[in-house]
C-alpha cells in the first residue's frame, strides 16, 4: 500500500485526530509542568495510568477508563501527600514503584492477548476506536476549559508563589486542580504513546519551546505546535515503514528539542558577546 | 480615613502569644518600620493584614482590603531559565489573581503595565528574561509589580535583603516616592533599620510578645529596647546610624509568608 492508501484507512484517520487532540492538550499543559518542575510527577502519574489500565484489562472494562481512574487517583494522592515541595520527589517515587508493581501483577493475572499488555506500555494509537476517540475529545475539551478558567492564577502561582499567596490566590487548591488536569491528560496520552513515553508529549515540546522564548504566551503556542508536529508527524512517519508509533513520536519530539537547545545556546552566546 | 487599623489585636498559637492588645493606626502616606527578632510575629502581622491569617481576638481593617495592597517580597534568586519577563511579573501584580485568560482589555492593561515599569525606570530590561537580571533590577520590577494595582497600602517584606547599598537606596527611594506622591501607607518589615531610617515616621518593635510603637527617637533607646528584650541592650548613635548592641537583633532573617504561621 502507498502512503496515501494508508492515509485513507479509517483507523489511521482516527489515530491522526486523536494525536492532534492530544498534542493540543499536552502542548498547552507542558509549559506549566516544566515551570512547576513536575516532570517526575507526570512520569509517576503515567505509571499509575498503566496500573489503572492493567486493572481495567483484568476486570474486563475499558482500558481508557481504567487509565483515567488510575492517573486521577495518582494525581490526587500526589497532591495530598506531598504538601511540601521537598516531599514531592520521594512521595512520587514511593507511589510510582508500588503502582508499577501492582500493574505488573495484574498483567500477569490477565489471560487475554499479550499485545494488549504491551500496548499499555508503548501505546497503541492505531487501536483507538470511535468510543475511545469520543472519550478523548470530551476529556480534552474539559481539560482545556478548566485550564482557561484557572490560567492567570495558575500562572501566578507557578512563577511567583510567594506574591500569589499574598494576593489571595488559592495556591494549594490550584496545585491539586492542576494535578488532576495532568492526570486526565496523562491518561489520554497513555493510549497514544504508552505509559513509558508520556514525557515525550507532555514535557519535551514545552522544554523545547521554553528554550526559544521568555514570553509565556509564545511558549504555550510554540509548545502546542511542537507537540502537534511530534504527535501527528510521528504517526505519519510510522505508516509506510510500519514502525512503532511511539518510537517515531518520541524521536521527532527529541529532534525538535535538540534543535531548540541549539538555537537557544547560539542566541545566549550571541547576547553575551554583544 | 486610616489606611490600616488594628484594635486590641491578639495573635496566639496555642499557649504562645505573638502579640496582644495591639492598637495600631497607620495613616495614608505614613512609613512604618516593623522590627524585631525572628519569631516575634512580623510575618504573622503581614499575613493578618493580607487576610491570610485570622486574629485570635480584636479587629483588623485595611482600607480597600487585600486588593488594595501592594506586596513586595524579599529578593530571591530566580531560575535563570524561567519563562518570564519583567513585564509579565508586573502584569501579574495587576490581575494575576483573577480567573480566566484575561483576553479583554489588553490594550488598557498594557498602558498600565508600561506606566508602572517606567515609574521604576525598568523600561530598558522589561522584556528580558527575568532570571538574567540582577537582584537590583528584579527588585525594581517588584516595586512596579506592587505599584501597578494602584495600592493604598504597601506591605514590604524585607525588600532590601541581599541588595547592595546602591540598590538598597534606589529601591527604598522608589517606595518613598510612591508614598509621597500617592499617600500610600507603607509597612516595611526589616531587620536593618538604618537603610530606611531617614524615611521612617514610626517604628513598631516586636519582641517575644511585647511591643513598642513610636518614632525612631522614642523606640530606639537603650532603656526601651532593654525593657523589650528584658536584657541590657545598648543603643548607640553614630552619625545618622543607629547601632543596637547585645540584642541579637541583627541576625539574618529567613521567613516566608507561605511557610506558615509562626515564623
Amino acid at each position: 500500500m502507498t502512503f496515501f492508501d494508508l492515509l485513507a484507512l479509517d483507523f489511521v484517520q482516527t489515530a491522526l485526530i486523536a494525536a492532534a487532540v492530544l498534542g493540543l492538550v499536552a502542548g498547552a499543559l507542558g509549559p506549566f509542568i516544566v515551570t512547576r518542575k513536575m516532570a517526575f510527577a507526570v512520569h509517576g502519574t503515567s505509571e499509575l495510568a498503566f496500573t489503572g489500565g492493567a486493572a481495567a484489562l483484568l476486570l474486563g472494562v475499558g482500558v481508557g477508563y481504567g487509565a483515567l481512574a488510575g492517573s486521577i487517583i495518582a494525581a490526587v494522592l500526589l497532591g495530598v501527600l506531598s504538601r511540601r515541595e521537598s516531599d514531592r520527589d520521594s512521595v512520587i517515587g514511593a507511589i510510582l514503584a508500588f503502582g508499577l508493581g501492582m500493574g505488573i501483577l495484574m498483567l500477569a493475572l490477565y489471560k487475554g492477548r499479550s499485545s494488549n499488555k504491551f500496548g499499555l506500555l508503548v501505546g497503541q494509537i492505531v487501536g483507538v476506536d470511535s468510543t475511545d476517540l469520543q472519550l478523548l475529545v470530551i476529556s480534552s475539551a474539559a481539560v482545556l476549559a478548566v485550564l482557561a478558567v484557572i490560567y492567570r492564577p495558575l500562572f501566578f502561582a507557578s512563577v511567583d508563589p510567594d506574591v500569589a499567596v499574598a494576593r489571595g490566590v488559592p495556591v494549594r487548591g490550584l496545585s491539586i486542580v492542576f494535578a488532576v488536569l495532568i492526570g486526565v491528560a496523562t491518561a489520554l496520552s497513555v493510549q497514544v504513546v504508552g505509559a513509558l513515553l508520556v514525557l515525550a508529549l507532555m514535557i519535551t515540546p514545552a522544554a523545547a519551546a521554553m528554550r526559544l522564548t521568555a514570553s509565556p504566551v509564545r511558549a504555550i503556542v510554540l509548545s502546542v505546535v511542537f507537540a502537534e508536529v511530534a504527535a501527528v508527524g510521528g504517526i505519519l512517519l510510522s505508516l509506510q515503514p510500519g514502525l512503532p508509533v511511539s518510537a517515531l513520536v518520541t524521536a521527532v519530539s527529541f529532534v525538535i528539542y535538540l534543535v531548540c537547545r541549539g538555537i537557544g545556546a547560539v542566541r545566549t552566546g550571541a547576547s553575551r558577546a554583544a | 480615613m486610616t489606611a490600616i487599623s488594628l484594635r486590641g489585636a491578639r495573635l496566639s498559637y496555642g499557649d504562645r502569644v505573638l502579640w496582644d492588645s495591639l492598637d495600631l493606626d497607620v495613616e495614608p502616606g505614613e512609613f512604618l518600620a516593623v522590627l524585631g527578632p525572628n519569631g516575634s510575629g512580623k510575618t504573622s502581622l503581614m499575613r493578618v493584614l493580607l487576610g491570610l491569617q485570622p486574629l485570635s481576638s480584636g479587629t483588623v481593617e485595611v482600607n480597600g482590603g487585600n486588593r488594595a495592597i501592594g506586596y513586595i517580597p524579599q529578593q530571591r534568586a530566580l531560575d535563570q531559565s524561567m519563562t518570564l519577563r519583567g513585564r509579565d511579573l508586573v502584569g501579574l501584580g495587576l490581575d494575576g489573581y483573577r480567573w480566566g485568560l484575561g483576553v479583554r482589555g489588553r490594550a488598557a492593561r498594557r498602558i498600565r503595565v508600561d506606566a508602572a515599569i517606567e515609574s521604576v525606570g525598568a523600561t530598558r530590561y522589561a522584556d528580558s528574561p527575568i532570571g538574567l537580571l540582577s537582584g537590583g533590577e528584579q527588585q525594581r520590577l517588584r516595586v512596579a509589580q506592587a505599584l501597578v494595582g494602584d495600592p493604598t497600602v504597601m506591605l514590604c517584606d524585607e525588600p532590601l535583603l541581599s541588595l547592595d547599598l546602591a540598590n538598597q537606596r534606589v529601591v527604598s527611594e522608589l517606595i518613598d516616592k510612591r508614598r509621597r506622591e500617592a499617600a500610600t501607607a507603607v509597612l516595611f518589615v526589616t531587620h536593618e533599620l538604618n537603610p530606611v531610617l531617614p524615611l521612617v515616621d514610626r517604628v513598631l518593635y516586636l519582641v517575644g510578645g511585647r511591643f513598642r510603637i513610636g518614632t525612631p527617637e522614642e523606640v530606639m533607646t537603650s532603656a526601651t529596647l532593654s525593657e523589650l528584650y528584658r536584657t541590657p541592650v545598648e543603643v548607640v548613635r553614630v552619625r545618622d546610624q543607629i547601632l543596637v548592641v547585645g540584642a541579637g537583633a541583627c541576625e539574618e532573617q529567613t521567613h516566608h509568608l507561605s511557610a506558615g504561621a509562626a515564623s
